[in-house]
C-alpha cells in the first residue's frame, strides 16, 4: 500500500512537471486536478497542498477552483459512485422515483456513502444518454431504461460481484 | 456466398449501454463458424440517432437496418441474410419506402425521411476512429482547398455568404464573428496589439437533456477538427483548443485519437499540407459547471480559474483567452464549416429559411416514440419533428408541451406545433432555439413542476457573481416551491413575473439573463395550471405530492398489502373488506399506490 501511495505521488509530480513549464502553465490547474482525482479518487487537503507547492499556486486558489466545479470530490467516494441522472429527459421519464428507490435501497442521502464504502450517491445533470432515459451511472457504466425495481436489481448485481471477489 | 458485405454496428453511447459489444463478439464468432471472415467487414460507427431501438446493426449493400438486436439473433442474421441473401424481416426496421434526399444508406426508415444531414453527415456511416474513413468521404478536402485556393479573407466571405449562425443557441452570424476576430489585433483595433490569437471549440454541453455535441464528436471528430483548422487559417490563429466536458470520456478519447491521427497525416502541426500555415489543437477538460458554456466563463476556466463570466465588452473576439483575440464556436457550427467550403456558401444558403440558414441538430427526447439525434433543415415545423420523425407520443397520451433550449428556453403548448424551427420564430413563440435540446412533455407532467425543475438547475448552477441571478433565482425558486406545496397566493404568480423580468434585464451573463425563461413561458402558456395550484390546491398531472390525495376505491379486495406498506399506519381495515386511508395521517409517499395489485388506489 505504502509503495502505491508513493507511485501516485510520483505520477502526479511527473504530470505537473510536464505541464507547468509550458506557456501559460497555471492554466493547466484544472487538468492537474483531474489527474489528481483520477489517482486518488478525490482531492484531499494534502493533495491540494502538494499541488500548490509544485505549481507555485496558493492552496486558497486551488481550493476555490476545486469547490467551484461539481466534478471534483472533496471527500472520498465509495467504490462505486452511483449517479442518478436528473436531466430533463430522465426527469420527465420518472428519474425522481428512481432516485427515491436508490436512496431507500442504499439508505443514504445525496452526497452520502454506504457504511461498507461500496456505494456513494450523487446527482448527474444529463449524461447525454437521453435516448435510453431514465439512466443511472454506476462507476463508469451507464444503465438505461431504469425503473425503481430495475435499479435495485442493478445495485444488487454490484453487491453480488463484490461478494464473489 | 460470393458477395461481400459491410456490417456496421452502432457504437454510440446508447448502443454501448445496450450491449453492442456482445453483438460484435457473437457476430465475429458466427462469421468464423461460417468461414465468412474474409468476405465481411465489420465497422463500428458513431451514433445513428435511433437510440431507443439499439443496439443497431446495419448491413450493406442493401441498406438493411436491424434494431433491438440481441446476440441470439446473430446466427439467424448470418445464415439468412449473409448466406442466403434474405434479410431477416422480423428484425429489420422497415417503414414507408424511402424518400430521403441525401443518404441512400439511410433509405428505408421513415425516421430519416424528413431529415437532412450536414453537420452529422458522416455520423453513423464512418468509423470515427479511422481517419481513412473520413478521408474517403472528402475529409480534409475543404482544408486543402482553403490552403491552396483561398485567402483568409475569401474564407470569411464564404462563411458570411452561407448565412451560418452560431449553433450554440444565440445565433450570432458566424462569418461576422470570424471577421471581427480576424480584424482584432490589426491597426484599426489598438486594444490588442498582439497577433497571437486562439480558436476555441465549445463542447461544454451542459444543458440537461441535450447530447448533440457529444454524438457529433463521438461520431465524426475529424469534421470538427477540420472546421477549427479552417477557422484558424481564416483569422490567423496558431492554436486551437477544444473545451469538452469531462463527463464525456468516450468523446474525449475519440477526439484525442483524431488529433493524433490528423497530426500524423500532416493536417495539424507545422506547415500544414506543405503550406506556411501552422496550427495545433489541444484538449482541455471542463469539470461540470453549466456556466462555463458562457464564453467568458469558459475562457476563465481554460485559464485555470473559477469559471465565472465577466462583463462584455470587450468581447472575446477582441480580448479573450490570455487576453488575446479569440474565436469561440460551438461543435455543431464547426462541423458545418467543411461543407460550407466544399459545397459553397451559396448552396448552404439555399437551405433553411430567410434568416436561418442550413440545418439544426436536435436531441429529441422525453415522451416521444423515437428518441434520438436528428438533423432537420431550418424551417421544419415542430409538428413534423415530433410526429413525423419522432413518431408521436407513446401510449396514446396527449401532447402537452415541447421544451426547447433547455434551462434557458421555454415550453410551447400545442397551439405552437406548426411553428417553423428557426431562431426568430421560436423566439417569437416565447422559447429559444438553444443548443438543440428538445424534450416532449405529455399529460403526466406538471408544468409548474417542470418550471421548478429548471429553476432548481439554474439556481444551483448560478456562479454567484452577480446579485440578480444569485439571489433572484433563489427567491423565484422559493415561490415556486411554495406554489407546488399548495401554499401559494395569487400575487405569487405576479411576483414571479416581476422578479423574472428583473433578473433577465439585470444579470451579467446569459445564464441569468435566460434563467427565468422556463418560468415565464409556462406562466404565459399554462397559467391555468398555476392558478389551479394556487386556488384549488390541485395538481392535474398528479405530480406535486403535497397536493395529492390517495383514496381507496370499491375495487379494494381487502388483501391488506397497502396496510403493510404504509410507513405511518394511516390505512385501516379488516381482511377481505375495503380499507380506508386516514387523510390526516397520510404523508403521501405513494407506497400503497405502488403496492396495490388491483388498481384500487387512485390519486387525485
Amino acid at each position: 500500500m505504502e509503495v502505491a501511495e508513493k507511485d501516485k505521488k510520483q505520477e502526479l509530480k511527473e504530470f505537473i512537471d510536464s505541464v507547468k513549464d509550458k506557456e501559460h502553465g497555471d492554466s493547466y490547474l484544472i487538468a492537474v486536478l483531474h489527474k489528481a482525482q483520477g489517482l486518488y479518487g478525490y482531492l484531499s487537503r494534502e493533495v491540494m497542498d502538494t499541488i500548490a507547492q509544485q505549481m507555485q499556486i496558493p492552496t486558497a486558489h486551488i481550493w476555490g477552483v476545486a469547490t467551484f466545479y461539481h466534478y471534483f470530490n472533496l471527500t472520498p467516494p465509495g467504490k462505486y459512485v452511483v449517479s442518478v441522472c436528473l436531466g430533463t429527459a430522465c426527469y420527465v421519464k420518472g428519474a425522481p422515483q428512481i432516485l427515491e428507490a436508490v436512496k431507500n435501497d442504499l439508505k443514504i442521502d445525496l452526497g452520502g456513502i454506504t457504511e461498507d464504502r461500496l456505494f456513494s450517491l450523487q446527482l448527474a445533470r444529463c449524461l447525454g444518454a437521453c435516448g435510453v432515459a431514465p439512466v443511472v451511472m454506476v462507476g463508469d457504466k451507464i444503465h438505461g431504461e431504469m425503473t425503481p425495481k430495475k435499479v435495485v436489481e442493478v445495485l444488487n448485481q454490484y453487491r453480488k460481484a463484490e461478494k464473489k471477489q | 456466398m460470393s458477395k461481400e458485405y459491410i456490417i456496421t454496428i452502432c457504437d454510440g453511447t446508447g448502443c454501448i449501454q445496450k450491449g453492442n459489444a456482445a453483438i460484435r463478439k457473437a457476430l465475429e464468432q458466427q462469421l468464423k463458424d461460417h468461414n465468412l471472415t474474409n468476405d465481411v467487414r465489420i465497422n463500428l460507427s458513431g451514433c445513428l440517432g435511433m437510440c431507443d431501438k439499439g443496439p443497431i446493426v446495419v448491413i450493406n449493400p442493401g441498406y438493411t437496418i436491424y434494431g433491438n438486436v440481441t446476440p441470439a439473433d446473430i446466427p439467424e442474421i448470418v445464415e439468412e441474410h449473409l448466406v442466403r441473401g434474405q434479410p431477416v424481416a422480423r428484425l429489420a426496421i422497415q417503414e414507408d419506402h424511402l424518400y430521403n434526399r441525401f443518404f441512400r444508406i439511410f433509405g428505408d426508415a421513415k425516421f430519416f425521411g424528413k431529415q437532412m444531414r450536414i453537420a452529422l453527415r458522416n455520423c453513423g456511416i464512418i468509423d470515427p476512429e479511422n481517419i481513412d474513413d473520413y478521408l474517403s468521404l472528402r475529409g480534409y478536402e475543404a482544408l486543402a482547398k482553403v490552403l491552396t485556393d483561398m485567402t483568409p479573407k475569401q474564407v470569411i466571405e464564404e462563411v458570411k455568404l452561407s448565412g451560418l449562425r452560431g449553433r450554440g443557441g444565440a445565433g450570432f452570424p458566424t462569418g461576422v464573428k470570424w471577421q471581427l476576430t480576424a480584424r482584432a489585433g490589426s491597426l484599426n483595433s489598438p486594444r490588442a496589439a498582439s497577433d497571437e490569437k486562439y480558436v476555441i471549440c465549445n463542447a461544454d454541453e451542459g444543458d440537461p437533456g441535450a447530447f448533440m455535441d457529444r454524438s457529433a464528436i463521438e461520431g465524426d471528430p475529424h469534421t470538427v477538427l477540420e472546421g477549427m483548422i479552417i477557422g484558424g487559417y481564416a483569422i490567423g490563429a496558431k492554436q486551437g483548443i477544444v473545451y469538452i466536458r469531462a463527463e464525456y470520456p468516450l468523446a474525449v478519447r475519440r477526439l484525442e485519437k483524431a488529433i493524433a491521427d490528423a497530426r500524423e497525416h500532416g493536417f495539424i502541426g507545422k506547415n500544414i499540407l506543405g503550406s506556411d500555415f501552422s496550427f495545433d489543437i489541444d484538449i482541455r477538460l471542463g469539470a461540470g459547471a453549466f456556466v462555463c458554456g458562457e464564453e467568458t466563463a469558459l475562457i476563465r476556466s481554460i485559464e485555470g480559474g473559477r469559471g465565472m463570466p465577466r462583463p462584455r465588452p470587450p468581447y472575446p473576439s477582441v480580448e479573450g483567452l490570455f487576453g488575446k483575440p479569440t474565436l469561440i464556436n460551438n461543435v455543431e457550427t464547426w462541423a458545418n464549416i467543411p461543407v460550407v467550403i466544399l459545397d459553397s456558401g451559396k448552396w448552404f444558403s439555399t437551405i433553411g429559411t430567410e434568416r436561418s440558414k442550413g440545418t439544426k441538430v436536435f436531441a429529441l427526447a422525453g415522451k416521444v416514440v423515437n428518441t434520438g439525434l436528428i438533423e432537420v433543415p431550418m424551417g421544419t415545423t415542430l409538428r413534423e419533428i415530433i410526429y413525423d420523425i419522432g413518431g408521436g407520443i407513446p401510449d396514446n397520451k396527449e401532447f402537452k408541451a415541447v421544451q426547447t433550449g433547455g434551462p434557458s428556453g421555454g415550453c410551447l403548448p400545442a397551439k405552437y406545433l406548426d411553428t417553423p424551427v428557426d431562431y426568430e420564430s421560436l423566439a417569437k413563440a416565447g422559447s429559444i432555439m438553444g443548443s438543440g435540446g428538445m424534450i416532449v412533455i405529455d399529460q403526466d407532467s406538471c408544468m409548474v413542476d417542470i418550471a421548478k425543475f429548471f429553476l432548481e438547475f439554474t439556481q444551483n448552477e448560478s456562479c454567484g457573481k452577480c446579485t440578480p441571478c444569485r439571489e433572484g433565482t433563489k427567491r423565484m425558486l422559493d415561490i415556486l416551491i411554495k406554489i407546488t406545496e399548495g401554499k401559494g397566493e395569487m400575487y405569487d404568480i405576479e411576483n414571479l413575473k416581476r422578479l423574472g423580468s428583473m433578473i433577465k434585464k439585470a444579470s451579467l451573463c446569459g445564464l441569468g439573463q435566460s434563467a427565468p425563461n422556463p418560468v415565464l413561458s409556462t406562466i404565459l402558456n399554462f397559467r391555468e395550471e398555476y392558478e389551479e395550484h394556487v386556488k384549488d390546491k390541485k395538481c392535474r398531472a398528479g405530480v406535486c405530492k403535497k397536493l395529492l390525495t390517495y383514496e381507496i376505491t370499491d375495487k379494494c379486495v381487502g388483501c391488506g398489502a397497502c396496510k403493510k406498506a404504509c410507513p405511518v399506519a394511516a390505512i385501516t381495515g379488516t381482511a377481505k373488506a375495503k380499507h380506508v386511508i386516514d387523510q390526516n395521517k397520510c404523508i403521501k409517499c405513494g407506497a400503497c399506490f405502488s403496492k396495490c395489485k388491483f388498481d384500487a388506489i387512485i390519486k387525485k
